[in-house]
């Protein structure tokens, strides 16, 4: 079997069938700089997954596919928004609300209009050629990961850039600063005159926004085929699991969506890599698939110790006052 | 009073994604030519446009028509039913509240429940599929002989990778030989390969569910990527694998539907299920009968198992796709089969030329450990082997996941043809 070969796809699937999570993390890392726990990143990607896809497709264009699945991530946000800031719902119990209603939206849209007329992606050349993988120069030329990091489609390289603007936004500008501040201690940041209540919701739409892309994303990579079976797939879950991992950091959420990308795309690989690989890798094969299937939420358990270990020690980025709801008259 | 509105907002929006889950409620009730209602039990939606609920759906509606009977006023659905024994009672429940005279459950994990309702509803009949549990009155089971229209198949694959020189085939399946159902159609599917290419390897990777689609796909490209697959061949639901294989610009067969709309530039032809063609014969039979209990005398026995012969199973219209002959090829196979005349699973094989001329010689049926199943110009296999307990692969098939449980480790993709006779080894 061609060795390089089977190593470089492995890469490509690791990055291929993951970047939903790094949209998933740093939009709730957004959201929760602003001391917003989001539950609701299921249901947010699934309701920006649809119809991103059914107006991408209605407008033959990638560029209108991304902004709806945008709009209509940030209108899940505006849900959640006027429902914990404004009217102080519990933030946990809303998330979980906004995820079970955004599947339901995504399911009862899905079915209704493929009981009509459901686009089919490649009938709509802006949408699948926008899609299509953009070689980069030179650097997709490295063996192994010239392939596997720099032959993707824009939406990776997109998912890339908006991590790294979100951490420039958060750390190096006045009003990243400021949300910091709100989600530390929104009391102080109100008493030197932050508006709370417009950052929260400036951000938690932001955030859903960005996590709406990474719906889109997935529907993208189904081409658009629509067939009972959720396209977020349990995603926007492990995504919540990865704001921790990357302990709020959205450069270390790419580092932290590789890592779980890595078991995610295993046992797509595994038979490849064992049968390449067969003195080294041979024991790949043996391992039974519902392990495999059980790798990702094993390795989030394992990274849950790890990192309240690591918060004991007091290096944690967790805002301060996440999760709980700002209350201006009770300050 | 803040409190209260929020609550007031997170209970609406609770009851609104309640709602749009519940996309199952029944067809309203009207008049119909008759009285006899249908009830159907279905593990994905009714909207499905392609794959297993699907072809069912579309039996069923076809049969009733048929039959003059209304699919709007007279046929009574609880769909996305998952096989888990509490809902699918649940569903029957239903269903039989509704007046229903018979009730058809489409997954094999009904089983159970539709036996304990079978005996609770005496007056209703009940009709499973793919299952082995029956009873002597109210309650049959129904499913077709696959495996002869992947033969077929896999002579329209066999007869591309001649074409494209390409010996390695792929097969995405749900799962390998944990069930009969899957081991039975890879292995039809194989040997039709092979009857047409003696030196095509088969490759199985299997996902250890029966619909998973993120994974048909990635699996999909996975065979072809790095195990240099040219035709992906697949027993699950989605028509993901097919439109893997045609965004890499290679070949594949289908299953359940014809997935050609779906892969217009890949798809060959796909193994598919008539099941209108049971479905009317069992609404006949239950229109006949004077009460619930004389269903299975009058089917004609506890379970029902079709093939080519009974129009049951068939190959979808070739696509343009296909290679020369491939018509006449399977024009012919299709009669010995039909006939009665020669079967998959026997010790006589075909041997297919690339012009569609069928000869056929003496051979012993091998599985690839290199076990004889059937003996050189032995009886084909008992119905009972194919439907239960066949969990072996012939000869030329490699399951990827685990290739040391099923053959030589060391089978290198890339060396195929002469790989593919130490495969037994």
């Amino acid at each position: 079997m061609d060795k390089i070969g089977v190593l470089t796809q492995f890469v490509y699937n690791i990055v291929l069938l993951n970047i939903p999570l790094l949209y998933g993390t740093v939009g709730e890392i957004m959201v929760e700089k602003s001391g917003c726990l989001n539950l609701g990143v299921e249901g947010t990607m699934a309701v920006g997954a649809i119809f991103g896809y059914i107006f991408g497709c209605y407008a033959n264009s990638l560029g209108v596919g991304i902004f709806s699945a945008f709009l209509m991530g940030a209108l899940c946000g505006l849900i959640f928004a006027v429902l914990t800031v404004s009217l102080q719902a519990n933030q946990n119990i809303t998330g979980l609300t906004l995820s079970t209603f955004g599947l339901g939206i995504y399911f009862f849209v899905g079915h209704s209009l493929k009981a009509k007329a459901w686009p089919v992606m490649n009938d709509y050349a802006g949408v699948s050629e926008g899609f299509q993988g953009i070689q980069i120069p030179l650097l997709s030329k490295i063996p192994i990961i010239g392939k596997g990091l720099f032959s993707h489609n824009i939406l990776v390289y997109l998912g890339i850039v908006i991590a790294l603007a979100v951490w420039w936004y958060l750390n190096r500008t006045t009003l990243g600063l400021r949300l910091r501040a709100v989600g530390e201690n929104p009391a102080a940041a109100d008493s030197v005159g932050i508006n709370v209540k417009r950052m929260k919701y400036l951000h938690i739409c932001i955030g859903c926004g960005i996590m709406g892309i990474g719906g889109y994303y997935m529907g993208l990579n189904m081409s658009g085929s629509f067939n009972s079976s959720c396209w977020i797939n349990g995603y926007g879950w492990i995504a919540v699991a990865l704001v921790i991992f990357a302990n709020w950091n959205p450069a270390l959420a790419i580092l932290g969506t590789f890592v779980f990308g890595f078991f995610n795309a295993l046992p797509v690989s595994a038979s490849s890599l064992a049968m390449a690989f067969p003195k080294g890798l041979g024991w790949l094969a043996a391992i039974p698939s519902q392990l495999y299937d059980a790798l990702p939420f094993i390795i989030t358990a394992i990274v849950l110790i790890a990192t309240s270990i690591r918060n004991k020690r007091g290096s944690s980025g967790l805002p301060a006052a996440l999760g709980l709801n700002y209350f201006r008259e009770e300050r | 009073m803040k409190k209260f509105l929020a609550l007031f907002l997170a209970l609406i929006l609770a009851s609104v994604s309640l709602l749009s889950f519940a996309g199952c409620q029944p067809n309203e009730e009207g008049e119909g030519e008759s009285n006899f209602k249908v009830g159907a039990i279905y593990i994905n939606s009714k909207n499905d446009t392609a794959g297993y609920t699907f072809a069912h759906h579309n039996g069923i509606t076809t049969a009733m028509k048929q039959l003059g009977l209304n699919p709007d006023t007279q046929l009574f659905i609880v769909d996305e039913v998952p096989e888990d024994k509490e809902q699918v009672l649940a569903a029957i429940d239903t269903l039989v509240g509704n007046g229903v005279n018979i009730i058809f459950g489409i997954s094999f994990g009904y089983i159970d429940a539709m036996e304990e309702a079978a005996g609770k509803y005496p007056d209703v009949i009940f009709s499973h599929a793919t299952g082995y549990k029956s009873n002597e009155t109210n309650f049959n089971n129904y499913f077709g002989r696959a495996y002869q229209a992947r033969y077929l198949a896999g002579i329209a694959a066999g007869l591309k990778s001649l074409e494209t020189g390409n010996n390695n085939v792929g097969y995405v399946a749900a799962y390998a030989t944990e069930y009969a159902e899957t081991a039975s159609g890879i292995n039809g599917f194989a040997l039709g390969v092979q009857a047409v290419n003696p030196d095509a390897v088969l490759y199985v990777k299997s996902l250890s569910a029966w619909a998973d689609e993120v994974n048909e796909k990635a699996y999909a490209n996975e065979l072809i990527a790095s195990f240099n697959c040219g035709i992906i061949s697949q027993h699950c639901d989605s028509a993901q694998p097919q439109i893997a294989a045609e965004a890499a610009n290679v070949f594949g067969c289908g299953y359940n539907s014809d997935m050609t709309a779906d892969a217009p530039k890949a798809h060959l032809t796909a193994a598919i299920w008539h099941w209108d063609v049971y479905y009317k014969t069992a609404m006949q039979a239950a229109m006949d009968c004077e009460k619930a209990a004389d269903f299975v005398t009058k089917m004609g026995g506890q379970a029902y198992y079709g093939g080519l012969k009974e129009e049951f199973v068939d190959v979808s219209p070739l696509n343009s796709t296909c290679a020369a002959n491939t018509d006449k090829a399977i024009a012919a196979v299709r009669e010995l089969i039909v006939s009665g005349e020669w079967d998959v699973f026997s010790g006589v094989k075909l041997s297919i030329s690339a012009d569609g001329t069928v000869t056929k010689s003496d051979a012993a049926l091998v599985d690839n450990k290199g076990n004889e199943i059937v003996a050189a110009g032995g009886a084909s296999v008992a119905d009972g082997v194919i439907t239960g307990t066949m969990n072996y692969f012939v000869k030329g098939i490699t399951w990827v996941n685990d290739p040391n449980g099923s053959t030589t480790p060391d089978t290198d993709p890339d060396t195929s043809a002469d790989a593919s006779e130490e495969v037994s080894e």
